[in-house]
């Protein structure tokens, strides 16, 4: 389907109109649910139950009902952190790394992938308060005045700045997502009757989409963009130091931070094919998330997948140059010869391995495929954290303490149930928020849809070029990348009409 | 405003209420607004809508959240209760940096997003006058206030700029 220069239509299909695009991606939030939706619904409430009895009986009882021993004083809870949060990274990346990069094809994709960022730090955050033993003193991390002298926090301490981190991380999200937002809400608004018209008018906080608010609306997303570039960049970093700034072999390690940093976002881009691949035949949006969106996403999944090769590696590397025999120790025997080899097997195996068959197009390309692929790296991704944390403390430093860790019903029911959490408010948004960027996708239409390059082929690029551009260059336009507009696609006929 | 009567062209491409905005400012007229369902880019520069300032109130918020994390910081560790960690400085700056770090971007992105709203005249149930319910999902609507809608050269002066449709809206609580 090569028809230009251009790069691969992001949105296919012809005669495609903008009423279209409305109607198409608020079909699911202004239909009644779906038989699928609400399987899928029932299904993720119930492991939402399931967590709830877990979680509950956690808080009640103590952490005391999970596999813990004095050895392997985190394991599942905090491995389930650190992969939830990871999955966050690659919502963050699409909607502002790739909006300051200039990359279109993140519009089809960012909303849904923020939504998934909000979902996956909630689900961080309910196994950060379901380890602290007394949750009800959460406040405790703050620095708020207290009775106790002041005794403020250790501000030195990468656990204080991880609770700075992860709150602001999410309140930066929520707002970057919910600006996105409100445009979109609008538009069901207009289209909304009665009760849900009321609803959504309150949501949408009065949005017109004048000439004004539209500006406001570029310069707000373009500063929350490069705001929260830094923010997801930082967030994972200090997740790293949590363990980097310890002692203990195999998290003692200064590649921490850029290490984390990338395997969050492989494991993230990894859990949006996961997520979109089923939602957009599901929801019928292949004409918006096309194929090409899936082998951009594959070509970041290499990448990332090769950078998190490349530090374990170094991993080795490190632990043999630096010639300290607790590192080269935990490195070459416990981690690969170990009782826990077989999680180190899938670690490397589904992180390094399988991710590089994607350099064959045929693979990347194939949806199905890719799918499968995706499912293989979010088990890898949360190994990972596995390998990290439980593996690097189940041979202490006295071999009298060495111990093994048992996960028990309460920790499988934390994590499917988080599983459930997740799925559960994921469903609940793709029925009643837009799943797509409309405006943004709308903003696409004319240049660089199937439907505007094949005019572009058909002749008309010449047309346009005698007549030079024909609109003023925006001066600052952070959306379009190519301002090929040609006047003669101008259909007088009505586009709707 | 003094005005409450208003013709609403609505356009169905964004090329035609382009071209239609020409024609108006030609003649003369002024726009009272125009709504489309996306940022039509270059149109803020035809209708001279002015540049936000809402970056440079990001700025300002940023400074604010950052140093208030550097006062905090230093006022709980390093003045009110220094505590002795193995021997290390009170005022190790850069473990601080994170911490600043992350209340920078917070109070840049908090401030900012609510001067947005602000500015926009946008809360939770605001109720804005809606002149073509349209134009949030495929039309353009360019909006003139006028003394009195029953201005047939006006009209049709928009006739011939390809509009779609036609209304008159009147909006009686200003």
């Amino acid at each position: 389907m090569e028809l230009s220069l251009y790069r691969q239509p992001l949105i296919t299909g012809d005669e495609v109109t903008l009423g279209q695009i409305t109607d198409e991606v608020l079909k699911p939030v202004e239909g009644p649910p779906t038989r699928n939706w609400i399987l899928g619904f029932s299904a993720s409430f119930f492991f939402l139950l399931i967590w709830l009895v877990a979680i509950g009986d956690t808080f009640w009882n103590g952490v005391g009902e999970w596999g813990l021993n004095k050895t392997i004083g985190w394991a599942w809870d905090i491995t389930g952190f650190v992969w939830w949060v990871g999955i966050g990274h690659a919502g963050t990346l699409i909607s502002a790394v790739l909006l300051l990069f200039r990359q279109n094809w993140r519009n089809s994709i960012n909303r849904s992938a923020e939504a998934m960022t909000l979902f996956a730090v909630i689900c961080a955050a309910t196994y950060i308060f379901g380890h602290m033993g007394r949750p009800w003193l959460f406040y405790w991390i703050f620095p708020l005045p207290n009775t106790f002298g002041s005794l403020w926090v250790n501000f030195n301490s990468p656990l204080v700045w991880d609770a700075f981190a992860v709150s602001t991380y999410f309140t930066v999200s929520l707002v970057f997502w919910y600006v996105g937002l409100v445009p979109d809400i609008a538009t069901i608004r207009d289209r909304a009757k009665g009760f849900s018209r009321t609803i959504y008018s309150v949501l949408s906080f009065g949005w017109t989409g004048s000439a004004r608010q539209w500006v406001r609306f570029e310069a707000v997303s373009l500063i929350l963009a490069g705001l929260a570039t830094p923010l997801v960049l930082s967030v994972h970093s200090i997740v790293s130091s949590d363990f980097a700034t310890s002692l203990i072999p195999g998290w003692h390690t200064t590649i921490f931070p850029p290490y984390f940093v990338a395997g969050a976002i492989f494991s993230g881009f990894g859990m949006v094919q996961t997520l979109l691949i089923v939602a957009r035949s599901v929801l019928k949006l292949e004409k918006y998330i096309t194929r090409d969106h899936i082998e951009t996403m594959n070509r970041i999944l290499i990448l990332t997948g090769s950078v998190v090769g490349v530090a374990y590696g170094t991993e080795f590397f490190v632990a043999w140059y630096s010639g300290s025999e607790y590192e080269a120790y935990h490195f070459f025997y416990t981690r690969p010869q170990g009782p826990y080899w077989w999680a180190w097997v899938m670690m490397i195996s589904c992180n390094v391995i399988i991710p590089q068959i994607l350099w064959v197009k045929q693979i990347r390309t194939n949806i199905t495929l890719t799918w499968i692929l995706s499912i293989f790296v979010n088990i890898g991704m949360w190994f990972e954290r596995f390998v990290i944390i439980v593996l690097s403390l189940h041979r202490d430093f006295l071999p009298s303490s060495w111990a093994m860790f048992y996960p028990t019903i309460v920790d499988i029911g934390v994590f499917v149930g988080s599983i459930g959490l997740f799925m559960t408010m994921f469903l609940l948004f793709i029925k009643y928020f837009p799943s797509i960027a409309m405006a943004e996708v709308k903003l696409l239409l004319k240049t660089q849809s199937e439907q505007s390059q094949k005019l572009q082929a058909a002749g008309e690029f010449a047309h346009a070029a005698a007549h030079g551009n024909a609109y003023d260059s925006p001066y600052g336009d952070i959306v379009i990348a190519s301002t090929t507009t040609i006047s003669s696609t101008k259909k007088t006929g009505g586009l709707h009409e | 405003m003094s005005n409450s009567k208003f013709i609403v062209a609505s356009y169905n491409d964004e090329d035609l209420l382009k071209d239609g905005v020409k024609s108006i400012q030609a003649e003369g007229h002024s726009i009272f607004d125009v709504f489309t369902p996306y940022p039509v880019h270059g149109l803020h520069h035809m209708l001279h809508v002015p540049r936000s300032r809402l970056p440079k109130i990001a700025f300002v918020f940023g400074c604010i959240g950052g140093l208030s994390a550097i006062a905090l910081i230093s006022y709980c560790n390093g003045i009110d209760w220094p505590i002795d960690i193995g021997g290390k400085p009170y005022f190790p700056w850069p473990d601080f940096v994170p911490i600043t770090f992350e209340l920078t971007v917070l109070f840049a992105s908090l401030g900012m997003a609510f001067a947005y709203f602000y500015v926009n005249g946008m809360y939770p149930g605001a109720k804005p006058d809606i002149f073509d319910e349209r134009s949030t999902n495929d039309r353009f609507a360019l909006v003139l206030a006028v003394p009195d809608t029953n201005n047939e050269k006006l009209t049709d002066l928009l006739k011939s700029t390809g509009v779609s449709e036609i209304t008159y809206k009147e909006f009686n609580k200003r």
